[in-house]
Parts: structure tokens; C-alpha cells; sequence
């Protein structure tokens, strides 16, 4: 059986995660072997999802950590005072 | 996420907190202080929303650790806090504009990718520059929410299949299909773009 480049499509997040059934991965892979096309389209997927997983992508805002510490230091020590009273 | 968390004894470390020794929260979250805050930023949007999603995610995950029973990893349940924060939030902010839309995506037809004859990997370093971490920020931030959120849970935060089915109280197939979706907008968006910012190199032309 030959599959469209369409069909294709719809299975490339499902080849990219390895969750297809093993005759539609075979189908697919087969189309890939000789379509530029459909190859292109995954590999460009698989690069732009590598790049947004990237640390990168988002930077913490300066002194983040500094004011979320301190926020919690603050809430540990709230709790400590008025200890085990509802536990 | 970075692998140093997994090999600390991290139940160890909660039963310490639950006995009182409360300080150790600080160096429980500490690794997960960036992942959280990405969470909160790719939902919220900005900066200063953000930081105070994140920062409430913390400490609700400090007040309500004594629930967490060690059913999923402790990263996995602070992610799902932070979601669950940020999404409370917006509601709040929202006025009903279009977020019942919004919030039932069209589940059925085709996402046609940009197509392209070939691609030139874009390495990472790519994201040095400014333009393009702006870039795929604001193409996360332009999916709708359905689709950011599984994306995010997935792609960015690493949650399995079943632990963003899990965290968005969906099923797995509801999780696959707006996954696909979701990145097959991505390179629609992001492909074409990319391959104008970065482009080839060619390295012996005489003519």
C-alpha cells in the first residue's frame, strides 16, 4: 500500500512520539525513503520542537530566584510560628 | 530538565520537610525553579504575571505538600499546580472574551504544514540571538490555549503523554490529536521563518 503525502502529514507527530502501530510507522517510513517533500516537513518539525524545548527560549528574569526565596523563606517561617495547630 | 533532580532522594527530602525540617523546600525546588517559571511565562504571556504565578506555585506547593502521595514525580504534580494556577488566573483576568471558543478547539481536519524541498538544521546556538527566542516565544503564545498547554506540557516541560492526559484531566487521544495540531502550527509558523533567518551558508561560489 502507498499513502499520499497528506496522510503523511497526519502521522508526523505520532512518528516523531514512536506511537504509531508498527504497519502504519512501515507506511510511512516507506513514503519518507523517497518523498523530499514530507522529509523536509519532519525534519523541520523535529528541529523546531528540539529548539522550543531549549533552556534558551525562556530566560528567568533577573533576581527571580532572590525574590522567590525570599517569599518563601517569609512562608516557612509564618508556618513554623503557628506550628502543628491544624495538622 | 536537567538530570540531577532524579538522582536526589527527593521523597526522602518531603519527609523531612512533613517533619518539620521546613528550610529543606528551598533546595527541593530549586531545580525546578526554571521549569515552573516557564509553565507560568508560556501560559501567562509577560514577565510580571508570570513571577507571581510561579512564585504562588511554589508556596501552594509548600502548603499543600503534605498531599502529594508520590503518584507522580514531584515535578510533574508542581507543574500540574502551576497550570492549574495559571489557568485560575486567567479566568479571573478574562472577560469571558471568546474563552468558551477558545477552550473547545475544533478537533477535526488538517493542519497543512509549510512546505519546504529541504531543511538545513537550525542548531541551537541559533538561539543566541534575540530575534529568534522572540520568535518562537510569540508563536507558542499565538497557539490557543488547548494547544498551548498540551505543547507546552509535552514539548517544553517533557510530561508524557499520559501525564499531560493526567495534568489537563483530557484523555490520551484528545492529547495526541491536539498535539499534532499544535506542532504541525508550529512549523507552519516557524518553518518558513526560520529557514529566511538562518540561512545557508554556500561556501564555494565562484561565479
Amino acid at each position: 500500500m502507498v499513502i499520499e503525502c497528506k496522510h503523511v502529514w497526519d502521522y508526523i507527530s505520532g512518528y516523531l512520539d514512536d506511537s504509531l502501530s508498527p504497519e502504519t510507522r512501515e507506511l510511512v517510513q516507506r513514503h519518507l525513503e523517497h518523498c523530499q517533500i514530507c522529509s523536509a516537513i519532519l525534519d523541520s518539525t523535529r528541529n523546531i520542537m528540539v529548539l522550543t524545548a531549549d533552556d534558551k527560549v525562556f530566560e528567568l528574569p533577573v533576581g527571580f530566584s532572590e525574590r522567590l526565596h525570599t517569599r518563601l523563606s517569609q512562608e516557612i517561617s509564618s508556618v513554623s510560628e503557628d506550628t502543628v495547630k491544624d495538622v | 530538565m536537567n538530570a540531577e533532580p532524579s538522582t536526589r532522594d527527593e521523597a526522602q527530602m518531603i519527609a523531612s520537610i512533613l517533619a518539620g525540617d521546613r528550610e529543606q523546600y528551598h533546595d527541593l525546588v530549586r531545580p525546578y525553579e526554571r521549569s515552573v517559571y516557564k509553565m507560568a511565562l508560556s501560559l501567562m504571556k509577560n514577565q510580571s504575571d508570570a513571577e507571581d504565578v510561579a512564585q504562588e506555585a511554589f508556596l501552594k506547593g509548600f502548603r499543600k505538600l503534605a498531599d502529594f502521595r508520590g503518584q507522580a514525580k514531584f515535578s510533574t504534580w508542581l507543574i500540574s499546580i502551576t497550570l492549574n494556577e495559571a489557568r485560575g488566573r486567567l479566568r479571573r483576568q478574562t472577560v469571558v472574551r471568546m474563552e468558551s471558543l477558545d477552550d473547545s478547539p475544533e478537533e477535526g481536519g488538517h493542519i497543512a504544514p509549510a512546505l519546504l524541498r529541504d531543511w538545513r538544521e537550525v542548531p541551537s546556538e541559533a538561539l543566541e540571538r534575540q530575534e529568534i527566542r522572540q520568535m518562537l516565544q510569540d508563536a507558542i503564545a499565538n497557539l490557543s490555549r488547548p494547544y498551548r498547554e498540551v505543547l507546552v506540557l509535552r514539548d517544553i516541560e517533557e510530561f508524557s503523554i499520559d501525564e499531560t492526559a493526567t495534568a489537563l484531566a483530557i484523555t490520551t487521544g484528545t492529547v495526541k490529536v491536539r498535539l499534532h495540531r499544535a506542532r504541525m502550527m508550529m512549523q507552519k509558523e516557524l518553518a518558513p521563518k526560520l529557514e529566511r533567518l538562518t540561512p545557508r551558508r554556500r561556501w564555494f561560489q565562484w561565479s
